[in-house]
């Protein structure tokens, strides 16, 4: 039986659903703006179901706020119990709100921003396609439709960063990602079966009662399991060493960064392990893992992000470092940090890519921070905009970022042991990122204008001929290419709107979650994990929690404090400083190689083999052997019966009737 | 009247159907023997019911009028379609679905 929550629950799924089927079989009827107002109206009503679930949610009684709601039996045999269920739990409600939620500010922005390109209905198909399959991530109440959930954004994902298809570049950065999630995939197909041998089913919550029982005598296999389940969350939210693909992924449209790629899709990973943390509980390797992957990751993003030039790329890999902070929150049992860090870092990373998306549409699709400058007066509302986001990401209070990130370090902290130690990792790259925000922000809106933007300053957009930004080859503006006008947010009111709004909580969502003030989100998500040790184990006592937040402001300062000194006082000094570390420069500027690496250990070699298997294997023992061997027995078996085909209609009476006659003769002879 | 005579005629009918077959060219007539053939079973059919004073035979006699009518449809359908596209009406000459 499907409850309130249940069934309102599946009506948020399928509202996008609807959008997304509807724009694509109508999407040569839709013109002008329809598609665009027909899928941010789905979206919002998605929201609007969203908050009503969670209304429906809180009236019932705390200890029953875990409801499953199955609407039909998929597989169930023995040995195996998939049905098609919904969880509704504050953890999967408060990450459909923050999709459903998001994604329709992100969808109002797109409206506007996309408007001049030729493949808009296809945009807001897709995009609504992808809002679809992260519910039905979030959402699912088993492993299997988790995993059917983590294909389809894979592949909305796939779509949508090549979608100008036309663009080399873009369509080489979507298979890219395309393949490195696949490879996280198999990992979790491989994990869950793992958990399925021993425990017997792939329901969430029988998995969680059965699992200490069942895995007491196979420890090994609950952590070879994990693991496994953890390469598609390392996959999925670029962790190191499978984060390669998410700075590629730049190619695609700007919304789509802000959405797929910042606000909701990356953070699968972290929801994901909050969500089986009962089973990472019960596995100190695994979350171990999980703890120095994140650490190695947000160290990693940030030091990349410090020589980066490409505007949205920085964030990019400002969205990996912060990732890297979630992750380790919910590896070390801090969950309610991590998810609120998630919560408030999709809210400012999505308006940081928005604002980016404007100064890149006033740049004429530029997006090199090295070409920008002194953007502050020429485009008011993206400065005051993209100065909230950056100042919520540097960590500085009373902005979000400062409580949602602080929460987590001094989780770690209180956690003491070899926590502190990441703890302090964390610090640093917390003053990391607040140096890279500002740089970004001092290289594209301060300092003189240039030439190019002295144009910007004086009201007109630029405007190039149009080429692909990161090669220079020629293109047009038909389907496939970015199309001929790009927008801002200062002469279009639904990404003014969009942005005003996610500034709005940007600046604001910190105060849900005050360190002994207010537990707003950590009393929402205690039925989630009130079975949970750990979670009292990293909550901070005051001593810790004000240790915790003079750190994090002072990281903040410091970092700001030096960005300032470099590239706002004295712009330039920085040649002086990339002259003496050279070679860090150069590694940093190459990725630290990762791509290199990959390129080394794992396509080469597979390359290598395929050629030598496509030259012996291939040719001799598959195609001469086993195709023209079977083929060959196959050609002499039918000339010889082909010569009973005569054709004639006479010969082929005389034959049945005298077969016949002998058949009845040598009955009746025989008897 | 025994029925032996009921047999003997339902079998010179088939052979003269067979012969028919065996000898003739021309698809119409082909077609003509094969309801000769078809004619002599149910002849046969219907002398064992009597004999045997059961109903099955005439039901079965009923199903091969139905078979044969049919078959004759289809038949004849194909004979004037190859008139019409100048193919010779000529078994002999009409092979090409030959091995």
């Amino acid at each position: 039986m499907t409850s309130t929550v249940g069934t309102l629950a599946w009506l948020v799924l399928l509202a996008p659903l609807f959008g997304a089927i509807s724009i694509g079989l109508l999407f040569k009827q839709l013109s002008g703006r329809a598609a665009g107002a027909l899928a941010t109206t789905v979206l919002f009503t998605s929201f609007a179901l969203s908050v009503a679930t969670l209304v429906a949610l809180q009236s019932e009684p705390e200890e029953s706020r875990q409801v499953t709601a199955n609407l039909w039996d998929y597989a169930v045999t023995a040995g195996l119990d998939v049905k098609l269920s919904l969880l509704v739990d504050p953890l999967s409600v408060i990450m459909m709100l923050v999709v459903t939620g998001v994604s329709s500010l992100i969808h109002l922005y797109a409206t506007a921003y996309m408007v001049s390109d030729e493949g808009y209905n296809r945009f807001f198909s897709y995009l609504n396609l992808f809002v679809f399959s992260m519910l039905v991530l979030v959402l699912g109440g088993n492993l299997v439709l988790l995993i059917v959930g983590w294909g389809l954004v894979g592949m909305a994902s796939y779509l949508l960063i090549s979608f100008w298809y036309r663009r080399k570049t873009a369509t080489k950065a979507g298979i890219k990602a395309f393949l490195i999630n696949v490879f996280g995939d198999v990992g979790i197909v491989l994990g869950s079966f793992l958990l399925l041998r021993h425990a017997g089913t792939v329901d969430y919550l029988e998995l969680f009662a059965k699992a200490e029982g069942a895995f007491a005598a196979h420890p090994h296999d609950l952590t070879w399991g994990l693991v496994l389940i953890l390469l598609g969350a390392f996959a999925k939210s670029a962790q190191f060493p499978l984060h390669t693909w998410l700075p590629d992924a730049m190619e695609g449209p700007t919304p789509v960064s802000a959405l797929i790629h910042a606000a909701t899709m990356v953070t699968a990973g972290v929801y994901l392990i909050a969500r089986l943390h009962p089973l990472f509980e019960l596995s100190d390797v695994a979350a171990t893992v999980g703890v120095v992957i994140g650490t190695i990751t947000l160290v990693m993003a940030a030091t990349m992000a410090i020589v980066q030039t490409d505007l949205k790329r920085i964030i990019a890999y400002s969205t990996m470092s912060q990732i890297g902070y979630m992750v380790v929150a919910v590896s070390a049992g801090a969950y309610t940090a991590g998810i609120f860090h998630l919560m408030t870092h999709a809210f400012f990373k999505a308006l940081l890519f928005m604002a980016a998306g404007s100064v890149i549409g006033a740049m004429g699709g530029v997006q090199d921070i090295d070409r920008m400058g002194g953007l502050r007066k020429a485009l008011p509302f993206t400065f005051a905009c993209f100065m909230i986001g950056s100042l919520a990401l540097a960590g500085l209070p009373p902005f979000s970022g400062f409580f949602s990130k602080d929460e987590i370090l001094g989780g770690l902290l209180e956690r003491g042991d070899w926590y502190t130690i990441i703890a302090a990792i964390g610090y640093l790259a917390a003053l990391l990122t607040a140096c890279y925000s500002f740089r970004a922000i001092y290289k594209v809106f301060y300092g003189d204008l240039n030439e190019e933007t002295q144009q910007i300053a004086d009201g007109h957009h630029l405007h190039f001929a149009p080429a692909n930004p990161s090669t220079g080859e020629a293109e047009d503006y038909e389907v496939g290419f970015p199309g001929k006008e790009h927008h801002t947010a200062e002469e279009n009111l639904p990404m003014k709107v969009a942005m005003g709004t996610l500034a709005f909580l940007a600046v604001v969502a910190g105060l849900l979650q005050i360190p002994h003030v207010t537990h707003v989100v950590g009393d929402f998500l205690h039925p989630t994990f009130h079975a949970s040790e750990l979670l009292e184990q990293t909550e901070a006592s005051t001593s810790t929690a004000l240790l915790g937040m003079g750190l994090g402001t002072l990281a903040a300062l410091l970092g700001i404090g030096i960005a300032t000194q470099l590239w706002l006082k004295k712009p330039g000094s920085t040649a002086g400083i990339q002259a003496k570390l050279q070679s860090l420069h150069t590694l940093l500027s190459n990725k630290y190689y990762v791509d290199e690496a990959i390129d080394l250990i794992i396509v080469r070699p597979f390359r290598w083999a395929g050629a030598v298997f496509e030259r012996h294997t291939e040719r001799l023992v598959t195609q001469t052997a086993v195709v023209g061997g079977s083929s060959g027995v196959v050609r002499i078996a039918s000339a010889l019966v082909r010569a009973a085909q005569t054709g004639s209609v006479r010969i082929y009476a005389a034959v049945v009737s005298s077969s016949t006659a002998a058949i009845l003769l040598y009955a009746l002879v025989v008897r | 009247m025994s029925i032996t005579w009921y047999l003997a005629v339902s079998a010179i009918l088939f052979a003269i159907g067979l012969f028919g077959v065996f000898v003739r060219r021309n698809p119409l007539v082909l077609l003509l023997c094969l309801e000769l053939l078809l004619g002599a079973a149910n002849l046969a059919l219907l002398a064992f019911d009597r004999h045997h004073a059961a109903n099955d035979g005439s039901i079965l006699a009923i199903i091969v009028m139905v078979v044969a009518a049919c078959e004759v449809t289809v038949g004849l359908g194909i004979v004037v379609a190859m008139h019409r596209r100048g193919q010779p009406i000529d078994v002999d000459r009409t092979r090409e679905l030959q091995g």
